[in-house]
């Protein structure tokens, strides 16, 4: 079980992350929970400066602007 | 960074060379088409049933011609802007601004508010993001000014609507305001403004992101991302830009232009500023009436303060900004920018 957080306010971008977090991991059959984090001052705490950004078991992998297909399903598997 | 999901497979079978072929062949069609978009918006308005040199005619000669040049320049604006901050982030920027209280921080991050990517909707991260880091007031101030004040979607636009006189002196005024009105802000101590939270967190912790190693196929990647998600969102800002535009390009009488947004009446540059901040735009919608107003004799002075109040001072981003900063720093922080703007405008009203 991965905790997945997805930070951002609440843009379009963030759904579409939400979304690509969420197909990836059922393409792959990884047991994700997905929280969003859409309060600037959480999201400014873990240190994401560009949004959306996400975090996979508390370590930020990315950061602003959806994320790379590939590498999304590389922190997801590993 | 791949936009979609379910055809990355596919891209990533792309070989490199056809990116490249692919981008050079689409920079020669880009300027093939640009070439011909005054006959084409001639043609295309001798097939409306009026005369050409009417006011309707005038209008609509206007807007077939600006349209596709209005889209066709922020394209190619939009997607060199993507491939060059491809190398700059949020991150670096705070690294690079750091401690740096020296008065050259300010013009610094002026250059850097326009070099990296940031969208609005993440100003209040960012700006949290700087200041817990350490770097000043002023300096943050000077970067969040200059972003969307010369920006370069409004700065080529400008150019090739307006020409590269205007575009130039546009250009040096909106990065010395950036550069002066952080300064002043920095020297007025209002960190005391800030919301209370926000002078509560210390250093935040940088976010450990591993260094992105893109290759240049990923980077031409940005830029066409860029110009998908951009253009897909701003092209109906720039129709209604263009149509106002047209509207005064063919109707309005230049006597009462002039008297209107003229060099002369002292309340001419204050009222431009008055009537650009609740305008919500981008610089692709507000260019377009510029380039009407000036066409059509306004005071270059007046228009360039209607066009730096439009585009730098915007109240949605203020309400954001809200979440860090008290009302009374907010109004000092709109008052010295537009002290800026003002000057700007009588300055070049008083030259002209």
């Amino acid at each position: 079980m991965k905790t997945v957080r997805i930070y951002g306010p609440g843009c379009k971008r963030c759904a579409e992350t939400e979304a690509m977090v969420k197909a990836a991991a059922e393409r792959l059959g990884v047991d994700v929970q997905v929280e969003k984090v859409t309060d600037a001052k959480s999201i400014a705490m873990a240190g994401v400066m560009s949004t959306p950004g996400i975090s996979v078991d508390g370590k930020l992998v990315h950061a602003g602007g959806l994320p790379d297909a590939e590498r999304l399903d590389g922190w997801l598997s590993a | 960074m791949s936009s979609e999901t379910h055809d990355s497979a596919l891209r990533r079978a792309t070989p490199d060379w056809v990116w490249y072929a692919g981008v050079a062949a689409a920079a020669i069609l880009w300027w093939l088409v640009y070439g011909q978009l005054i006959p084409f918006s001639e043609w295309v308005t001798s097939l409306f049933p009026v005369a050409r040199d009417s006011h309707t005619g005038e209008a609509i000669a206007f807007f077939v011609y600006d349209v596709p040049k209005v889209l066709l320049l922020l394209t190619g604006i939009v997607f060199v802007t993507g491939v060059l901050r491809s190398w700059f982030s949020p991150e670096k920027t705070r690294a690079i601004l750091a401690g740096k209280r020296q008065i050259w921080g300010y013009p610094l991050a002026a250059l850097l508010g326009v070099l990296t990517p940031f969208c609005s909707c993440s100003s209040v991260p960012l700006f949290i993001g700087f200041v817990s880091a350490g770097i000043p007031l002023g300096v943050t101030f000077s970067f969040l000014i200059a972003g969307p004040m010369v920006g370069p979607v409004g700065l080529g636009l400008l150019y090739g609507l307006v020409g590269w006189k205007i575009a130039t002196v546009y250009l040096v005024f909106g990065f010395t305001i950036a550069t002066v009105a952080g300064y002043v802000l920095g020297r007025l101590k209002l960190e005391r403004y800030l919301q209370d939270w926000v002078r509560e967190l210390t250093a935040g912790p940088a976010g450990d992101l591993p260094e992105d190693s893109l290759t240049m196929v990923d980077r031409l990647k940005v830029g066409v991302g860029q110009v998908r998600e951009i253009v897909g969102k701003v092209w109906i800002w720039v129709l209604a830009g263009i149509g106002i535009g047209a509207a005064i390009h063919g109707y309005v009488p230049e006597a009462i232009m002039l008297k209107v947004m003229g060099g002369d009446a002292w309340w001419s540059v204050p009222s431009a500023v008055v009537i650009g901040v609740p305008m919500y735009t981008n610089a692709a919608g507000v260019i377009p009436i510029v380039e009407a107003f000036l066409g059509k004799g306004a005071a270059l002075g007046t228009t360039l303060a209607f066009m730096m109040s439009v585009i730098a001072l915007s109240l949605p981003e203020m309400i954001i900004l809200k979440q860090v900063l008290k009302l009374r720093l907010i109004a000092i922080f709109a008052g010295v920018v537009s002290a800026g703007i003002l000057a700007t405008g009588y300055l070049f009203n008083f030259l002209m």
